[in-house]
């Protein structure tokens, strides 16, 4: 089995993601080789081949062009995988590849079982085992489910690449994540509201819990999305990744990207009136109750 | 300026999911059915554009009869006729077929823009936007939050980790696919429903090629354990909860 990883930068720096279909690749026992638009300030530690290109000349976003670079590089290396992050790079260019390569792809992978892959469905409530057709397969990466395990260590053999002509789509700056607001990384106790609150003036109840616990509230996503919170207080892998000593998570179903920002807390409490939630999954205790009632009464304990 | 948005129609995510009998894919019945939420996004981003630039906006989604709701909606959003592909198991078909029949409709129907949601929030590939766009040969951005057109050049932000963005140029004829948040979907009007009724929706038989992949199971995660799970009347569990909190945190002070 031989496997073409595909590594991630930004800005000059190699994304530590990079490592995760390394440690996919070792897991499969696969052989492999490393692709990289990036910097050569910023390679992966990697005893193994390295095709490189510059992205000073092929920028970090030109799908258009980073496609033709790694579609050159699979007809050399004739991988029966092509391994991406399920990240916004990775699920930007794998359906490129799969499209260009008439090939099947498999998003999301968790692991690797009998047969094919295992891949979350329905908000990680149910999983998939898929199976793949054909002699190359593109699959995407869950961010986390597979690590090295130990520090990733050597030096690749650089293969450089050649860069041509991009399309029409262009990179033209960054923005960079909203500060001010709240240091969602300094609360020892966070208190989040999700979706479950229903109605922006619950947020009032989250919040008098947190400042009973002595800590700040934060949000999931839909909650930011709905206006009804700062985004400087979302938590998630597209917010703050926090680890407080405790975390309380009421109304929160546990989508993979919440679970991503917040799993690494010392302890966990859900408050769910859905026992099945994925939050479940994460939670130290699950509390399975209509935040509307149990927090004002944890509040009120609390104070008295 | 003539404009298509895909949508799907999912189940509720918060339901309670039993397994088919074949054990390949959840059960149909007793689901409650909405539209995909990333392409409540798509279809707000693209009656945005029509009020915008004017044209012709066209909503389309494959599968089942139940679909022709969720194109309904879109039609009370603003868009202006409905296409559907009619196809009783869609759930069957994996990414790549799914991309090549929208396609097979698509392809002569000379589209500027193309919006889709980023991914299917009951199968979550990510791949059909993507897939559409190949086969049409058009430019493709994914992940887009924010969303503004001058002349034939779109800009757009695209949602990175951690809360940065990317602004990207991408010149039409394009396909964009939309993060939540990228907008505010608006509610349909009673009005506005009342005149979608009257809008056209074009029933149109499927043709794909075969699939690439194969579904061999559906199960439910396995539980890992450890955690509590704690029920019963409210004082009494934030006693217990309590109690819990001093034993095993630091944070009760």
């Amino acid at each position: 089995m031989k496997a073409l990883l595909v590594a991630e930068s930004r800005q000059g720096e190699l994304l530590a993601a990079s490592y995760e279909p390394l440690a996919f690749a070792q897991k499969l026992g696969a052989k492999s080789a490393i692709f990289l638009v990036g910097s050569r300030q910023s390679l992966p530690q990697y005893d193994g081949p390295l095709y490189f290109a510059d992205a000073a000349s092929a920028g970090d976003y030109q799908p258009d062009l980073h496609k033709a670079l790694l579609l050159q590089v699979i007809e050399k290396e004739e991988p029966e995988l092509v391994v991406f992050c399920h990240s916004s790079y990775g699920w930007d260019l794998a359906p490129r590849i799969a499209a260009a390569l008439s090939a099947p792809q498999i998003s999301e992978v968790i692991d690797i079982v009998d047969g094919g892959y295992l891949v979350p469905a329905c908000n990680a409530k149910l999983r998939r085992t898929v199976a793949a057709t054909g002699p190359v397969t593109v699959v995407t990466l869950q961010a986390g489910a597979f690590s090295l395990p130990g520090a990733p260590a050597g030096s690749p053999q650089l293969e450089e690449l050649s860069v041509g002509a991009g399309s029409g789509i262009r990179l033209t700056g960054y923005e960079a994540a909203e500060k001010g607001g709240v240091d969602l990384g300094k609360a020892e106790v966070i208190v989040s509201a999700g979706r479950g609150i229903g109605k922006p003036e619950n947020l009032a109840l989250i919040e008098a819990l947190a400042r009973a616990l002595h800590g700040e509230y934060g949000a999931s996503r839909p909650v930011v999305d709905a206006g009804w919170a700062d985004h400087s207080r979302q938590v998630g892998s597209t917010g703050q990744t926090v680890a407080p000593k405790l975390y309380v998570a009421c109304g929160i179903s546990g989508a993979i990207q919440h679970l991503a920002g917040m799993k690494k807390s010392d302890y966990i409490v859900a408050i769910n009136t859905d026992k099945d939630a994925p939050i479940g999954e994460v939670a130290d205790v699950l509390v399975v109750a209509d935040l509307k009632q149990f927090v004002p009464a944890l509040t009120a304990k609390l104070a008295g | 300026m003539k404009i298509l948005v895909c949508i799907k129609q999912v189940p509720d995510l918060e339901s309670r999911f039993k397994l088919n009998a074949a054990g390949t894919w959840y059960s149909e019945q007793d689901l409650a059915w909405r539209m995909n939420e990333y392409d409540e996004y798509a279809v707000e981003q693209a009656v945005q554009l029509k009020e915008q630039s004017g044209g012709e906006l066209v909503v389309l989604s494959l599968g089942p009869e139940r679909v022709r709701e969720a194109l309904k909606k879109a039609l009370a959003m603003g868009a202006d006729r409905g296409v559907h592909l009619q196809d009783e198991a869609s759930f069957e078909k994996d990414p790549s077929q799914i991309a090549a029949a929208i396609a097979a409709y698509a392809k002569d129907e000379q589209f500027d823009v193309v919006f889709t949601g980023l991914q299917s929030q009951d199968r979550g590939s990510a791949q059909v936007g993507v897939l559409l766009a190949e086969a049409l040969g058009l430019n493709a951005v994914t992940t887009i939050v924010g969303f503004a057109l001058e002349g034939s050049v779109a800009t757009v932000k695209r949602e990175l980790e951690g809360g940065m963005k990317a602004v990207v140029e991408v010149p039409l004829p394009a396909l964009f696919t939309c993060q939540l948040g990228l907008n505010t979907p608006r509610y349909p009007t009673l009005p506005n429903i009342m005149k979608a009724k009257k809008k056209e929706i074009a029933a149109l038989p499927v043709t794909a090629p075969a699939g690439r992949t194969t579904t061999l199971k559906t199960a439910y995660p396995e539980k890992k354990g450890g955690g509590l799970v704690l029920e019963g009347e409210v004082g009494a569990l934030a006693d217990q909860l309590l109690a819990l909190l001093k034993e095993k945190t630091t944070v009760l002070r």
